[in-house]
């Protein structure tokens, strides 16, 4: 057997930009980006929904492109720049307007696979600024819901490509339901 | 789950990947969207992992001599965008579009794919029916492996234990030439249940010349249903007549049966879509 084996494996510095804040840490090569970002930077909005890859509850940006951060081992990721679900609102809790759009179009009821369908179609959206329902649909074909049945979703898609597009307003200062937690302004 | 505990590597030149893997266990990271899945299940568990990421100059691609020649870490993404691939053999940026999903076809490479051999993999298929060679390095030095014969068994080719691919060859699709890849997939993982690559090149009198076909999802490996390229060759190129010709795709292959679809199911709909790949390659060609 390989000598490799029965040694301790050794730990690997990484070092990231996670959401503008800079970070070293120490891993062991097996642990996975989405862990990495749960545990050792306690970002919690990333999400584990699955152990195949399919769910995409796991999804961020890294180096500005949508990836399942349960699939890439941290030690892959030294040096990139990495956006998470935290990174979306501004800091005073002004929603990003596809949360907005998740808002106002009900896209959510658990939550859980939210994170990932904001940020698949943050990756949708800057690659194709207007797109049908259909292509939608395919854009999301690597995020799962198990509540929805996506109908919502993709009006939530729909109504973000609208926002972003400027054809229509993101700002809602009247919203039945209440304001977001830490809203300071609308 | 995670994997079982592994050593990494990530050099900065292929050379030195070539002695990080003289360790027999040690295994390539590419995208790792196919390795990754396994070691996170544990039914990989190399000791080594030797990641090509850091190695620069592996991703391109470019027009050489009627061939695209493809960098091995090119991901699929970079496939779909890039305007050689369009031009010269927009079956693969058709074929890439198809695997996955947006966020795999970030990470994924399609010399991963074909090293990985995936019997339910796409671009094996899509590289049958183009042909082509992989460039790989080894020990002894660099070697062309003609696409034909490459895939031996299921997850098997026929590169060497230490050998890494650094390059992908294809075809480019020549004037006169349609092609098509359709397949039915797997809704949650898209993999392909059946996936069908048809080229096709316009005889005389809009007959069908030649065609090469490639067939995933069927067998053990992606291969070319040869008998039906031969079926094809210089007949008319209606819907009967093609219906008529591919009634063999699957015949002498060892079909596969899983929960998702039983061989019975799998040859019937390998019939479907070679039908329906070669009609739709025929149109493009004549469009």
């Amino acid at each position: 057997m390989s000598q490799t084996v029965t040694r301790e494996p050794a730990l690997h510095s990484v070092s990231v930009t996670v959401n503008g804040t800079h970070y070293n840490r120490e891993v062991e090569a097996r642990q996975l980006l989405v862990y990495f970002v749960r545990e050792q930077l306690g970002l919690t909005g990333t999400h584990v929904g699955c152990d195949t890859s399919q769910c995409g509850a796991c999804t961020i940006l890294v180096d500005g492109i949508a990836v399942k951060s349960c699939t890439i081992l941290a030690v892959q990721a030294d040096g990139a720049e990495i956006k998470t679900i935290e990174a979306y609102a501004e800091p005073n809790g002004k929603l990003h307007p596809i949360q907005q759009a998740f808002w106002e179009e009900h896209g959510l009821q658990c939550g859980f696979c939210t994170p990932g369908m904001v940020i698949a179609i943050d990756q949708l959206l800057r690659d194709n600024a207007n797109p049908s329902e259909a292509e939608v649909r395919r854009g999301l074909d690597g995020n799962l819901c198990r509540c929805t049945g996506y109908q919502n979703i993709v009006k939530s898609a729909l109504s973000a490509g609208r926002k972003l597009r400027g054809e229509e307003p993101f700002e809602k200062p009247d919203l039945a339901m209440g304001e977001p937690a830490a809203a300071g302004a609308h | 789950m995670f994997p079982a505990k592994f050593a990494y590597a990530a050099p900065s030149s292929l050379q030195e990947a070539l002695e990080l893997l003289e360790d027999p266990d040690a295994k390539v990271l590419a995208g790792g969207h196919s390795l990754l899945p396994l070691m996170k299940l544990r039914l990989a568990q190399p000791s080594l992992l030797v990641d090509l990421g850091r190695i620069p100059g592996l991703s391109y691609v470019r027009s050489e001599n009627g061939s695209l020649a493809i960098g091995a870490m090119t991901t699929y993404r970079e496939i779909q965008l890039s305007d050689e691939v369009h031009q010269r053999a927009p079956v693969l940026a058709e074929a890439a579009h198809e695997v996955g999903d947006p966020q795999v076809r970030a990470k994924g490479t399609l010399a991963g794919a074909l090293a990985h051999a995936d019997p339910a993999g796409d671009l094996p298929a899509v590289a049958l029916a183009l042909g082509g060679s992989v460039r790989a390095v080894g020990k002894g030095g660099e070697r062309d492996i003609d696409l034909d014969g490459f895939f031996v068994d299921m997850l098997t080719t026929s590169l060497q234990e230490r050998e890494i691919i650094r390059e992908v060859r294809l075809k480019a699709q020549a004037p006169g030439t349609g092609a098509a890849y359709l397949k039915f997939d797997q809704p949650a993982s898209h993999y392909a249940l059946t996936g069908v690559c048809a080229v096709v090149t316009l005889g005389a009198a809009g007959t069908i010349g030649t065609a090469r076909i490639g067939v995933t999802g069927v067998g053990p490996k992606a291969y070319r249903p040869t008998a039906v390229e031969q079926a094809l060759q210089g007949q008319p190129a209606d819907e009967e007549t093609i219906r008529g010709a591919v009634e063999s795709v699957a015949d002498g292959i060892d079909v596969q049966g899983d929960i998702h679809a039983g061989p019975e199911y799998r040859a019937h709909l390998a019939r479907v879509f070679t039908r329906r790949a070669v009609v739709l390659a025929v149109q493009r060609a004549k469009g």
